[in-house]
């Protein structure tokens, strides 16, 4: 497909812009100009429309696909959580309003959301309260660690480690570093939750915190949570719940009572909110009743004549991670999202969550291999690796061939500690329908590679393209359009 | 139940062909981690939570005339953005780990990539970072990372609520950050200069900068580089429509909010943090990079490519945490630049200058108030001295129905008296007029 530069012709306009009724006054000096106007497309709005139609038609999406891409929670996003964040009254609110004098008063909406919001979440996983600043879960995580690292200043403890389990997302490990901690690592046991011997044998006086993700990438929940947690504490250490699984435990378990004393929760996945194709999310981070006065600035409060204001004088805090309170209009559609399900509705939500990927388990665990034959919770870990050994299949080429039957693959070769891996996250929202139809692609998938591997080693075949060549992208590099003819 | 698609029946069959109870699922949670359900109010029809989250949308005030700026503006944005924007193939899709079904977002990034180079002059561009203030310290740890090297120089003539945020993010890391306070609204050469050693990562300035002012920094790009330091421009992506480009200038990152291509304020997010360099930092840039390639018949296409820097991948060596980025917000960014094209941005840039430049011709015309700085240009925001206190100037044109500026007095001492005014396309020669008006009577008040 063209790339938008090359529909460009030259003298095409896409808008009229704003009337001009004041004369051009100043002329800046030509040092502090640019010699040209910066080499946009020049396009014609159904021009732009068009492209862009056809574009988003190249796309999988959780509106016009299944989507089980494990450890990314795609449920459905409802519709009118998108129609109330485009209300004016929150999508033309300037953020610095609240700093003019008495400029709380203009915003009591939106800080009565935020206010709310903090209650809710501090409900749903019993912790002591929540800043709405981290833009997205790694964000959360590296601000989670900022806490814990005040929190053992303030006690003057000289902690140098993060513990994180083999199985945890890449960014876990990523936040502990650029935060200013080494990380160790923790190896799994067989049954794919994290070794609680050799979690003894690393403990030490050095040991800052634990970054556990529960339920895990591999679906397991942890059975040994409350002596984890224990442990930890028993060195003075922070234990920091990744809430990336969340969906599995709403309504039926809360980290705040396990023992944890930093989550961070995903909002676009647990709450629903759109994954946007990459972002934006948010990444709330709740904390236990000691470490509050850590929390970033500013914190709304709610003050005794029901009014809302934010709260910017907070000495013991980590600082500002945010400009402002946060990605607002993702924590608003969430907002929404809570108050549509409910009380029952979100416990609702874990239970098929874990119902439809134990479905899902049941009825492939005879086909693909599995790294524990016991229930799973939100999803389930399949592998490829006796089809792999034994017709060459990999679970890549599975993944090409679901696209070929109209499924958006599971994650591919994660958890790193499974070989083959295929994570297959169903959630909630999705229909036995679907799901049946899914794991009869599977099975089918299954049987095709033991009857005609070629078949799936070029797949896909019904995409715009076909396999990328990924090693090509790297070595010739081309990151941005530059027109060879300089006609652009 | 809303957004939950199997019945009653349906679960009883599904349990039966898994050969266990709802119980049984959730036996690996022991009893005594387990809470007896959540204290929250009953669910609400989407009738009931619509009226609800109007009457609260209706509590916030957004029937102000707006001189309000601080790096966030009022911009106009065209239908056509919000229209393509809410596809849900875009909106509800994620990171594009399988490129055959995302060509979409893939593309779409690409070109936003090659708009965000084409407008800072500089060769590569990653796929998006959370905001403005989280750019600047991207860039920072990306410079420190390829100059391994510590300390990092900052005009104070950045915006303020972007240094608060350096200063949070390297309180617990072995860095030395060096504040310099502007010299009359420009970034401080003597003390940058003074400050630039052969331990310095980088240097970072801001163009325009929070004071609204201009200025051409080919010369601390010169001398960073005689240090073997680097150059952190940040810059308000709007205004390159028409100010020379920091690639231009000889910067070799530049950053920034992306909030005026396209995105509406909303409280402060989501935003959107670009970040543009020079090649050869290219292995150091943090974040998603698409790049372009082909599949094995020739046909173009696009994937993530050098993952290797990432969190996925390099896990604790990684040169950023950052997974999920803004890329909705990227695409707002790209759809916006191609709706407005090369001409539109010119003249909507030009339009802003105009209208500041207008604005700034009629309220320093007022007795007593002053423009502060002796800087002669600026682009669409500028400051002014008043007679009193801003903050309570201000306060009192709120009742008038203006967000006249920003007080300045909450991140400078000494500037008491002076108000930051900004003025987009969006702003009338009336609306500008009832300003003026507005703010001299409340001074002879």
């Amino acid at each position: 497909m063209q790339l938008i530069f090359e529909r460009s012709v030259p003298g095409r306009r896409g808008v009229r812009v704003a009337e001009r009724d004041v004369e051009t006054s100043i002329h800046l000096s030509p040092a502090l100009l640019r010699e040209t106007p910066p080499d946009l497309p020049e396009l014609s709005e159904l021009d732009v429309v068009r492209h862009f139609t056809a574009l988003s038609r190249r796309n999988f999406s959780v509106d016009s696909h299944f989507y089980p891409l494990g450890s990314c929670t795609m449920k459905y996003n409802p519709k009118v959580a998108e129609r109330i964040a485009g209300y004016p009254g929150f999508a033309h609110l300037h953020p610095l309003l609240p700093q003019l004098r008495m400029g709380g008063g203009l915003t009591q909406g939106a800080l009565q959301v935020m206010h709310e919001m903090d209650l809710l979440l501090r409900e749903i996983t019993g912790m002591a309260g929540f800043t709405m600043q981290p833009m997205a879960g790694a964000h959360g995580e590296l601000t989670g660690i900022m806490i814990m690292a005040a929190y053992h200043a303030a006690r003057k403890n000289r902690k140098t480690t993060v513990l994180i389990p083999d199985s945890a997302h890449g960014t876990n490990p990523a936040s502990a570093a650029i935060a200013g901690y080494g990380v160790k690592t923790v190896p799994s046991d067989a049954s794919g939750c994290m070794d609680l011997g050799k979690l003894r044998e690393m403990l030490d006086d050095d040991v800052a915190g634990l970054m556990l993700t529960c339920p895990n990438t591999l679906g397991m929940f942890n059975p040994h949570v409350h002596e984890i947690c224990d442990l930890i504490h028993s060195v003075d250490g922070v234990v920091y719940y990744d809430g990336a699984n969340l969906n599995a435990i709403l309504g039926k378990a809360k980290p705040g009572d396990l023992g944890f004393d930093i989550v961070h929760l995903n909002l676009h996945k647990s709450f629903a909110t759109p994954h946007g194709g990459g972002g934006p999310g948010a990444g709330p981070v709740g904390v236990a009743e000691r470490l509050l006065e850590f929390l970033p600035v500013s914190v709304v409060v709610k003050r005794e004549d029901g009014t809302y204001a934010l709260e910017y004088d907070r000495p013991n805090s980590v600082g500002y991670i945010a400009p402002f309170y946060g990605n607002f209009g993702i924590v608003l559609r969430a907002y929404v999202y809570i108050l549509m399900l409910g009380r029952e509705g979100l416990e609702r939500v874990a239970e098929n969550a874990v119902l439809n990927a134990n479905y899902i388990l049941a009825k492939l665990k005879d086909v693909y291999d599995v790294v524990a034959d016991v229930p799973c919770m939100h999803e389930c870990v399949l592998s490829a690796e006796t089809l792999a050994k034994e017709c060459g299949v990999r679970a890549l080429d599975i993944a090409k061939g679901l696209i070929d039957r109209g499924f958006h693959p599971p994650t591919v070769y994660f958890p790193l500690i499974v070989h083959e891996a295929m994570m297959v996250e169903p959630t909630e929202t999705e229909s036995k329908e679907t799901i049946d139809a899914f794991i009869e692609a599977m099975r089918e998938l299954a049987q095709l590679a033991r009857d005609n591997p070629e078949a799936l080693h070029s797949a896909p075949v019904t995409t715009p393209v076909g396999r990328l060549n990924e090693t090509k992208a790297a070595r010739d590099l081309n990151i941005a359009y530059t027109p060879l003819c300089g006609c652009g | 139940m809303p957004f939950i698609a199997n019945t009653d029946d349906q679960r009883r069959e599904m349990l039966a062909a898994i050969g266990l109870s709802m119980d049984d699922l959730f036996a690996a949670i022991p009893e005594g981690a387990r809470c007896a359900g959540l204290d929250l109010p009953k669910g609400l029809s989407e009738q009931a939570v619509r009226s609800r989250l109007a009457a609260i949308a209706g509590k916030n005030h957004i029937d102000l005339t707006l001189f309000l700026g601080g790096g966030f503006y009022d911009h106009f944005i065209p239908a056509a953005v919000s229209a393509l924007a809410s596809r849900g193939e875009f909106y509800t899709a994620y990171t594009p780990y399988q490129p055959e079904v995302s060509q979409g977002t893939l593309q779409a990034i690409y070109e936003y990539q090659s708009m965000i180079c084409r407008l800072t002059e500089l060769e590569v561009s990653n796929a998006s970072l959370y905001d403005g203030g989280t750019a600047i310290y991207e860039a920072m740890m990306m410079a420190m990372n390829a100059t391994r090297r510590s300390k990092v120089i900052v005009d104070d003539s950045v915006n303020p609520i972007y240094r608060v945020m350096l200063e949070s993010y390297t309180r617990n890391l072995n860095i030395e950050l060096v504040t310099c306070a502007n010299a009359d609204g420009h970034a401080n050469r003597d003390a940058i200069l003074a400050a630039l050693d052969d331990s310095t990562a980088a240097v970072i300035v801001q163009n325009p900068n929070f004071f609204g002012c201009i200025e051409d920094f080919t010369d601390l790009a010169d001398a960073a580089h005689r240090a073997k330091a680097l150059l952190i421009v940040s810059c308000y992506p709007l205004s390159l429509g028409i100010l020379k480009a920091p690639g231009a200038m000889g910067a070799d990152i530049a950053v920034g909010e992306g909030q005026s291509l396209g995105l509406p304020m909303s409280f402060g997010g989501p935003y959107l943090g670009f970040m543009a360099a020079r090649e050869k930092l290219v292995r150091k840039m943090p974040g998603r990079i698409v790049g372009e390639t082909e599949d094995a018949a020739g046909r173009r296409g696009f994937v993530l490519t050098l993952q290797a820097r990432e969190q996925h991948i390099k896990r604790d060596r990684a040169t950023s945490n950052i997974c999920s980025n803004e890329a909705l917000c990227a695409l707002r960014a790209a759809l916006y630049l191609s709706l407005l094209g090369k001409e539109g941005l010119r003249q909507t840039a030009q339009l802003c200058a105009d209208k500041a430049s207008y604005a700034y011709k009629r309220l320093t015309a007022i007795p007593g108030v002053q423009p502060h700085f002796h800087a002669k240009w600026f682009f669409n925001e500028f400051v002014l001295r008043l007679p009193g206190d801003a903050s309570d100037v201000i306060g009192r044109l709120i009742e008038q129905g203006f967000a006249a500026g920003f007080p300045l007095s909450r991140y400078y001492s000494g500037m008491e008296n002076c108000m930051l005014v900004a003025v987009t396309e969006k702003r009338t020669k009336q609306e500008i007029g009832m300003l003026a008006e507005a703010l001299e009577a409340v001074l002879c008040n």
